[in-house]
């Protein structure tokens, strides 16, 4: 379609319909080689299914998508060993081990089990090799997944949620590997829940709500074009609440739910100066926006499932 | 080819770490065998008991090729106390006491517990005594009756029990297989996996088929073995491995029958009841647990459009009757062209994915 060989992903007017579904409708992208993506959306936003059309796993009913300059539809054996896809689900065959699973993809991918074993290191299985795929813990699970999809050293990796269910530790440590990987220059394209994940790993992000993209962009960039207020907070009766408002007037909401005073303000510098006069900047606590406000934002905060 | 033979290695070591497959794929089908072999052993030819007590003349002055001849039919045994005999008779140990109570005087005590047996032993005796009647006149007889026993040219049970449950054993496990490792695949997203790596389709069909044939080569094997222990008695006759490409096509016919059933199941449980559904009542149609010689007339019209009927009828014909590459190929073909139908029926439905 373009000619641009600087683009890993492009998309153009990605369009897919179940039933009375429209499920994509309209997305347009583009993941430059080396990127770090992520794609955010509410459950049923549409994101697996424009995941699954970029993969070559479903037909768009309208619109193209271009991988590292192939077609990825109808299923494309020259693309295939150059993307690598960690699906939301880990897909092991029962009762084999680590090593033998990872075995199994590599030589699929015709790749030596030098490799499938160099691999298994790589994501901190070693000791776990010769442990059934079904007795691993959630974290060793992903990681063994992340694996397989890594072995035959795709430039086009897919993620579908790989932290979902992990506690904070095993993130962290997904995190430094997933890193790692974008790191070797490996172009990532994510999709998470958690917006801290995504503020922190990905390079640009685009927020999907059905069937569409809403805004793309860095996370920092989206976060200032939400111009949210800036929230500080000091131990609550630290100043009280009727003498800062009257010495800060409108520009700044001020409330004290008895643990904090909070104030949300857009001209920081005020307050700060208050509270410095005041003597109160034991406990100070400043937050901007967050990627969370802008997705929420976005998206509404209707509950959904 | 090597995805073919990574997935194969793959399939066969997570099956032979599952205990309930290698249970019920090997282990559950012989049971019947040795359980059926050991229930019909000797079930049929009736064989009577008698005891003798005390001294009989015209037990005690028979030739050793007589006493062969008549233990035949008749285990003679001694108990020379009277009481326990009639005792044992009573209670449908044995089936006779024979004394003799003086010259020429025999007396026989039996049993009406069982009307048959009671008749058979009362039959058995009188030849005895009067082949023994007719020897005192010192004359040649004027008739002789030479018995022959059918069931060497007719079918004992081990005859058609080996054939009749291997076929079952080796549809359970064809059918069971494809519709089971199909669906199991595409539930564990296995299959959406493998499409995204460059596998062909073939690939991925032709690595859990290899598997199944060699399991059911290994059931033939097992069966065979068992069943040719002295034991069980059965005699391979000439043209026996003709039962291999039998087997083979058996199992490529089931596992077609099963890829069908697993394109429409969702689950493994809807898999694995559909796959029950087609193969348990076929079997007992198709005449794999006993014969279907003595069955009302509709089901043995039924058993013609078995498969199965037809695969255990012909591997019966190969392994104990004798007969040869006539008897096997017709069941062969049909198996095969049954196979192709079905197969080219479940590609078309064939679904990567659940959605």
């Amino acid at each position: 379609m373009t000619g641009d060989d600087d683009a890993a992903i492009t998309a153009d007017g990605l369009r897919k319909r179940y039933g009375a579904v429209q499920a994509v409708d309209g997305v347009s992208l583009s993941v430059r080689r080396g990127e770090f993506f992520g794609l955010l959306g509410p459950n049923g936003a549409g994101k697996t299914t424009t995941l699954e059309i970029l993969e070559g796993l479903r037909e768009p009913d309208e619109g193209t998508a271009t991988l590292l300059g192939e077609r990825p539809w109808p299923r494309n054996p020259r693309l295939l060993p150059r993307i690598g896809v960690q699906l939301q689900a880990s897909a092991f065959f029962e009762r084999l081990t680590a090593r033998e699973q990872l075995a199994t993809f590599a030589s699929l991918y015709g790749v030596g089990l030098r490799r499938a074993e160099e691999m298994l290191a790589r994501v901190g299985l070693a000791e776990f090799a010769g442990t059934q795929a079904e007795r691993l813990s959630g974290g060793q699970a992903q990681r063994l997944s992340i694996a397989c999809a890594l072995v035959h050293e795709p430039e086009l990796v897919f993620l579908d949620e790989p932290t979902t269910g992990l506690d904070p530790q095993a993130r962290r440590n997904l995190w430094d590997l997933l890193r790692e990987i974008n790191a070797d220059g490996r172009t990532v394209v994510l999709t998470t829940h958690y917006l801290d994940e995504a503020e922190i790993l990905c390079d640009r992000v685009a927020v999907m709500d059905h069937g569409r993209l809403l805004r793309t962009g860095a996370p920092a960039a989206l976060i200032r074009e939400l111009d949210a207020p800036t929230r500080i907070s000091v131990p609550s009766g630290a100043l009280s609440v009727d003498e800062a408002r009257t010495v800060l007037g409108e520009g700044a909401q001020t409330t004290d739910d008895g643990v904090s005073l909070v104030f949300a303000t857009r001209s920081p510098a005020s307050v700060l100066a208050l509270l410095g006069e005041r003597g109160a900047l034991n406990g100070l606590e400043v937050r901007g926006g967050t990627l969370e406000d802008v997705f929420l934002h976005l998206t509404g905060r209707e509950y959904r499932e | 080819m090597k995805a073919f033979f990574s997935l194969s290695r793959a399939l066969l070591v997570s099956n032979s770490r599952d205990r309930t497959w290698l249970f019920f794929t090997v282990l559950f089908p012989l049971m019947f065998l040795l359980l059926f072999g050991v229930l019909f052993k000797g079930g049929a030819t009736a064989h009577s008991t008698v005891l003798q007590v005390g001294p009989v003349r015209v037990l005690d002055s028979m030739t050793a090729a007589q006493r062969a001849e008549l233990g035949r039919t008749l285990t003679v045994r001694r108990d020379d106390d009277l009481a326990d005999a009639l005792r044992k008779v009573r209670d449908g140990t044995d089936d006779g006491a024979l004394q003799q109570t003086g010259s020429g005087q025999l007396l026989l005590h039996f049993s009406a517990g069982d009307q048959t047996r009671a008749a058979t032993v009362q039959g058995l005796v009188q030849v005895v005594v009067q082949q023994t009647d007719q020897e005192a006149t010192g004359r040649p007889p004027a008739w002789t009756l030479t018995t022959a026993q059918v069931e060497d040219q007719s079918v004992k049970p081990i005859q058609y029990l080996t054939p009749g449950l291997l076929g079952w054993a080796v549809a359970t496990s064809g059918t069971f297989s494809a519709a089971l490792t199909l669906v199991a695949w595409r539930r564990k997203r296995i299959l959406r996996r493998l499409r995204l790596a460059p596998v062909g389709l073939s690939g991925v069909i032709a690595a859990p088929t290899a598997v199944t044939l060699l399991v059911a080569l290994v059931q033939t094997a097992v069966f065979l073995g068992v069943a040719t222990l002295p034991y069980y008695g059965l005699r391979l006759t000439g043209d026996w491995w003709l039962a291999v490409p039998l087997v083979l096509s058996g199992s490529l016919c089931f596992m077609s029958i099963g890829l069908l059933a697993g394109s429409f199941a969702k689950t493994e449980n809807a898999a694995q009841s559909a796959a029950q559904l087609i193969v348990l009542p076929m079997a007992f149609l198709s005449g794999s647990f006993f014969p279907l010689d003595y069955a009302p007339g509709w089901v043995q019209d039924v058993a013609q459009v078995m498969p199965l009927h037809h695969l255990a009828a012909a591997m019966q014909d190969v392994l104990s009757r004798g007969k040869g590459v006539d008897a096997a190929l017709p069941t062969i073909g049909g198996l095969l062209a049954l196979a192709a139908v079905l197969c080219v029926v479940s590609l078309r439905l064939f679904r990567w994915d659940d959605t």
